[in-house]
């Protein structure tokens, strides 16, 4: 259990997934204007990335190493996201379809965002057990969600700033990050 | 040569793929720490581009409209396991440096956003130089903000082994933000701003 607390706060915080290991920028300076929109992708990565991790696990060892053809798991981990992509989007709009509205176009292009086949490759680097995998993802995504919804509340503000014509737009956005980036690694004494 | 010249010229500044269109970011921040590892992911991205490039641009009139993103992925990613293999293989140091930022080429925007934006619409030759002008675009921004970092922040430039110079000052005490993940950002966010200041680049 200890482990599992130590794994969840090490991705949530500490190795935080956009700031620290730079995974998931685009949703990051792309979609970061609003803050509902932010906690919408949010939580619609953090689901994509803990079935994505639980199913790459399986994958691993139950596919990959038994037919010892282990080489191949860019193609499957990255097809397998795509399709579950595609079935969750399909199973929301069935059963929820206010959800479905509100997660619009964020959803399918989740597919391309890399912080989900980031976090299967961390994953498989780090040798983490199926628990320990599903725990790193949910870290991952609740680290994710939090840093967006941090930096669209300041880009709010940031909208009536009088900003330098030159630093307009994505420039400040990186300066933000980088302050946001000195102030999480301070979590690096935590554990 | 002059379709092929100017496809290739507009990937260096006009739309340069990280500066502009803000494609691929995430390995620019992740892997420019150094020179080695920024031309280590250059040579990535160059081999996966023009080989996706060709071949989308080959299949364009033979590929069904409507399962085309899940072929382009596959191609890309099979690409992206022979160059996985092969740095394995022959360069083991600069393969553990880049780290999973080498499997995760396979999700790099600008990748796949050329393959579905150009070469599914467009002739092998045009195609061709569209990959090369994107990755020299490429190459350009991660050698700028890499140079930026290295020097600044370990106090002294040199590329695979080869010693440009040591900087006075810095050489012993080196400006270590620079090096950690919010350098990064600090040197592309001011970057962009200066390429904006002098009217490299147009403002927002």
């Amino acid at each position: 259990m200890n482990e599992l607390i130590v794994i969840f706060i090490g991705m949530a915080l500490i190795n935080n997934f956009i700031i620290v290991r730079f995974l998931g920028l685009c949703p990051f300076f792309g979609v970061s204007k609003h803050i509902g929109s932010a906690l919408s992708m949010g939580v619609a990565v953090t689901i994509v990335m803990t079935i994505s991790a639980l199913a790459a696990w399986l994958i691993e060892a139950y596919i990959l190493i038994p037919f010892d053809i282990e080489y191949m798991y860019i193609v499957m981990f990255i097809l397998v996201i795509a399709t579950l992509v595609q079935i969750i989007e399909l199973f929301i709009k069935k059963t929820n379809a206010q959800l479905y509205f509100a997660f619009g176009i964020y959803l399918p292009l989740i597919t391309t965002n890399c912080a989900v086949l980031g976090i299967t490759l961390i994953n498989r680097v780090e040798g983490f057990s199926l628990s320990g995998s599903v725990v790193a993802a949910l870290g991952a995504g609740a680290g994710f969600t939090l840093i967006l919804a941090m930096m669209s509340g300041i880009r709010e503000k940031l909208e009536t700033a009088n900003t330098p014509k030159s630093m307009r737009g994505l420039p400040v956005a990186f300066l933000i990050a980088t302050l946001l980036g000195l102030a999480f690694s301070g979590f690096g004494g935590m554990l | 040569m002059g379709y092929f010249g100017k496809e290739f010229a507009k990937g260096l500044i006009v739309s340069n793929p990280v500066f502009v269109l803000a494609l691929g970011l995430c390995p620019t921040l992740a892997v420019t720490t150094t020179l080695d590892n920024a031309l280590g992911m250059t040579f990535v991205v160059l081999i996966v581009l023009l080989g996706a490039n060709i071949i989308v641009a080959a299949i364009r009139n033979f590929v069904p409209t409507i399962t085309r993103i899940p072929i382009f992925i596959v191609i890309i990613a099979s690409l992206v396991t022979i160059v996985d293999l092969q740095f394995q293989a022959y360069v083991p140091d600069l393969h553990a440096s880049l780290g999973i930022f080498l499997p995760l080429v396979v999700v790099n925007c600008i990748i796949l956003a050329r393959a579905e934006a150009f070469a599914s619409k467009n002739p092998i030759l045009h195609s061709t130089a569209d990959a090369l002008g994107m990755t020299v675009g490429f190459m350009i921004a991660l050698l700028i903000i890499s140079a930026v970092r290295q020097t600044l922040g370990t106090g002294s430039l040199s590329v695979f082994g080869f010693h440009f110079f040591t900087l006075p000052v810095l050489g012993e005490q080196p400006i270590a933000l620079l090096i950690l993940p919010p350098g990064a950002f600090l040197v592309i966010g001011l970057v962009m701003a200066i390429f904006r200041r002098t009217g490299v680049m147009k403002s927002e």
